[in-house]
């Protein structure tokens, strides 16, 4: 390990000028995060582009900026990464963004950021993915388990005319979300005594399983009269199933889905109504949340009151949550309204 | 063929060039101007560049970058390539979450190990390369799956986080008031250990011949096998403290953790100067095309434009620099030849052109 003394001494005058000029350039900071008067600037930024899902509600929240006169911006990563939302962050706060609207892919990795940019006075509200508690100001919840739970078993109960045998087809049989909504269907048919849950299987979230799982079910039990599939995946599965086999129009499928996956069999019958919350009514009421904080009518205290222009009004919860509402219902009739 | 005697003895026609030529007109010194022209263009012209954040944030999201491409140039000079590192900060990432937060082990602790698991995959990775004798990018496109792999049978689809709060801050609090983060302190020392290893010790200059001709290294005494082990394993120990600090940082680890940095890695490496065909590169260039990505990125960003228009603008800069790299030497060789020839005509004539390349 020799060390060349002229190559060394010319190597370390260039990092001493190299650290002047690094220097120099880090003392111009004369802080222009003051922004610019009373424009409220609010950036959406969703788990990735490009997302069906992410762009509808991202378009219900740029309606609502519009319609307060705030200027409205959507940044976002190509691919929903633990940590590629950070940058996006970072930059809203740098630009002394007023409003910044997250759906978080990781409710802890963000955080740092997040304060950050709440220290250099940006709100930060959340919406259909939340962040710990403490690094936001505002959670924009979708919709409650107890809500999910009623209005599927609420579905069912009207298209088999509240008797009948019926079946859940569920995700994993550990899903977290999908065990406590289906408890609190069970609890929910208790008021429907007609209603017999005969069976429950899973479909693991995998189209050819679910397929096959439909199939399964309704060999098993002839008698079939309902089957409710609280998973996406679960619910275009079996609708594609029941709309070639004879069962079609007589057992009756309803469960939590995306208008785009199941337009064709809304259209063809075999599906009648299925539910899931509306994601431009989810980012209209988050731009409405962000203005009532960055004006200072709100604080995200519980018991907090703001209108959300069309929605009307809305109280802050527990945990500076706000809840959309009831899930949404798609028919026949207003499914052809959503692209996502 | 580069030791001091033979550098003294013979007079390359390149030292015929003056001082201020050699200094300016390579690569390296083009990404330096390019990285302050950008930073004065982006001082003057995008709002909020010149905000106390901007070059906070930059320096915490570009610091597992920057580290990485150090021992990374290294291996690219030798003409080998290592596309795992990424991985292996995945791994370390986990190994470290795994440890402090399930084990309750104490954070230097854990940082420890998992500094030394890197180390070892790293050895790995040198293992196969230097003394089984595969290419490269086979073994660790390879390894890029396997470490991967490794950190998701560590943290399945579970997600770790709650490290312990003093250690949690420490790399992205501030030095004093300055805009600078803790974690650029480490980095200086590693820049400043890994220049003098790569420019000013006898390990260094095989690592430049390796990269011209292994066999001619090996016949001028150069151990080509241990040399490429010894980086392999530096790659991998720098990987693994990198992915202690991305754990850290954000305060989470999943199995995505430094999903596809290896690649921005290359970006930076590449567009510092350093040749993907080894036998060429230095590196204070690798900091300053590093540095040039993230100042980029981060400039166009404020300025409003999408993560598409970002990406396309560091495609372009990066094949841009291929391509230039080039046609320089060729410009090169036109110009101040005879500028040279004219002002302190050399004694002895403008042969041996090609062996220029290595004394620099």
């Amino acid at each position: 390990m020799r060390i060349n003394s002229k190559r060394f001494a010319a190597g370390a005058a260039l990092a001493l000028v190299a650290s002047l000029g690094l220097a120099a350039c880090g003392s111009d900071d004369n802080g222009s995060g003051g922004g610019d008067g009373g424009d409220i600037t609010v950036t959406f930024l969703p788990k990735n582009l490009g997302n069906p899902y992410f762009d509808t509600s991202d378009a219900g929240g740029e309606k609502a900026v519009k319609e307060f006169g705030g200027t409205y911006d959507e940044v976002g990563p190509d691919t929903a990464g633990p940590d590629a939302q950070v940058s996006f962050i970072d930059t809203a706060a740098a630009q002394g963004i007023k409003g910044l609207v997250v759906s978080a892919n990781d409710p802890t990795a963000l955080c740092d950021s997040l304060d950050a940019a709440r220290d250099a006075g940006t709100k930060v509200v959340t919406f259909d993915s939340d962040t710990d508690a403490e690094c936001r100001d505002l959670f924009i919840n979708q919709a409650t388990s107890e809500g999910i739970a009623k209005v599927q078993v609420d579905m069912i109960a009207e298209q088999i005319g509240d008797a009948g045998e019926i079946a859940i087809l569920s995700a994993a049989a550990n899903a977290t979300n999908q065990n406590a909504w289906i408890k609190l269907m069970e609890e929910e048919l208790k008021s429907h005594p007609d209603i017999k849950l005969v069976d429950t299987v899973y479909g693991d979230d995998d189209d050819q399983t679910s397929f096959d799982k439909t199939a399964a079910l309704l060999a098993d039990h002839p008698n079939l009269k309902g089957i409710i599939s609280p998973t996406t995946v679960g619910i275009s599965a079996a609708a594609r199933y029941l709309s070639t086999s004879k069962s079609k129009g007589k057992v009756f499928l309803t469960g939590l889905g995306t208008p785009n996956q199941m337009r064709d069999y809304v259209k063809d019958g075999t599906v009648k109504e299925f539910a899931l919350w509306n994601p431009a009514d989810l980012g209209y009421l988050a731009a409405y949340a962000t203005k009532a904080l960055v004006d200072g009518d709100i604080t995200g205290a519980e018991g907090d009151k703001f209108t959300a222009g069309d929605l009307g009004e809305f109280t802050v919860g527990e945990n500076g949550s706000v809840l959309l509402g009831d899930p949404y219902r798609f028919n026949a009739e207003n499914i052809d309204d959503f692209d996502f | 063929m580069s030791t001091a005697t033979a550098t003294e003895a013979r007079t390359y026609p390149a030292y015929s060039r003056n001082l201020a030529a050699r200094l300016l007109l390579n690569r390296e010194a083009a990404v330096i101007v390019g990285l302050v022209a950008v930073y004065l263009y982006a001082m003057g012209n995008v709002p909020f560049f010149d905000g106390p954040l901007t070059i906070f944030n930059l320096s915490k999201e570009y610091a597992p970058i920057l580290l990485m491409a150090l021992p990374m140039t290294l291996i690219i000079i030798t003409g080998e390539i290592d596309l795992s590192v990424a991985s292996t900060l995945g791994a370390s990432a986990a190994i470290t979450g795994v440890l402090v937060v399930e084990h309750d082990l104490s954070l230097p602790l854990a940082a420890l190990v998992a500094i030394l698991v890197g180390a070892l995959l790293g050895a790995l990775n040198g293992f196969f390369v230097a003394y089984v004798g595969l290419p490269s990018l086979a073994v660790t496109i390879g390894s890029l799956a396997l470490y991967r792999g490794l950190a998701e049978g560590l943290i399945q689809d579970k997600r770790i986080s709650g490290f312990p709060e003093g250690w949690q801050d420490w790399p992205t609090e501030r030095i004093g008031t300055s805009q600078y983060p803790n974690i650029l302190i480490p980095i200086a020392v590693l820049v400043v250990l890994f220049a003098l290893l790569l420019h000013f010790t006898s390990f260094g200059r095989g690592v430049f011949e390796i990269g011209l001709s292994d066999e001619a290294a090996h016949f001028s005494g150069v151990n080509v096998a241990r040399t490429k082990l010894v980086l392999f394993t530096l790659s991998g120990a720098v990987a693994a403290f990198a992915g202690v600090y991305v754990a850290l940082k954000s305060n989470s680890v999943a199995t995505d953790t430094g999903n596809g940095f290896e690649l921005k890695v290359i970006a930076g490496v590449l567009l510092g100067g350093v040749s993907i065909f080894g036998g060429r590169g230095a590196l204070h260039g690798v900091v300053a095309g590093v540095l040039l990505i993230a100042v980029l990125n981060s400039a166009l960003q404020l300025d409003g434009q999408g993560s598409e228009v970002i990406q396309i603008i560091i495609g372009l800069l990066l094949v841009g620099s291929v391509i230039a790299s080039n046609f320089l030497p060729r410009i090169r060789a036109l110009i101040p030849r005879r500028a040279a020839a004219s002002t302190t005509a050399p004694q002895t004539p403008a042969t041996g052109d090609e062996t220029r390349k290595v004394s620099q």
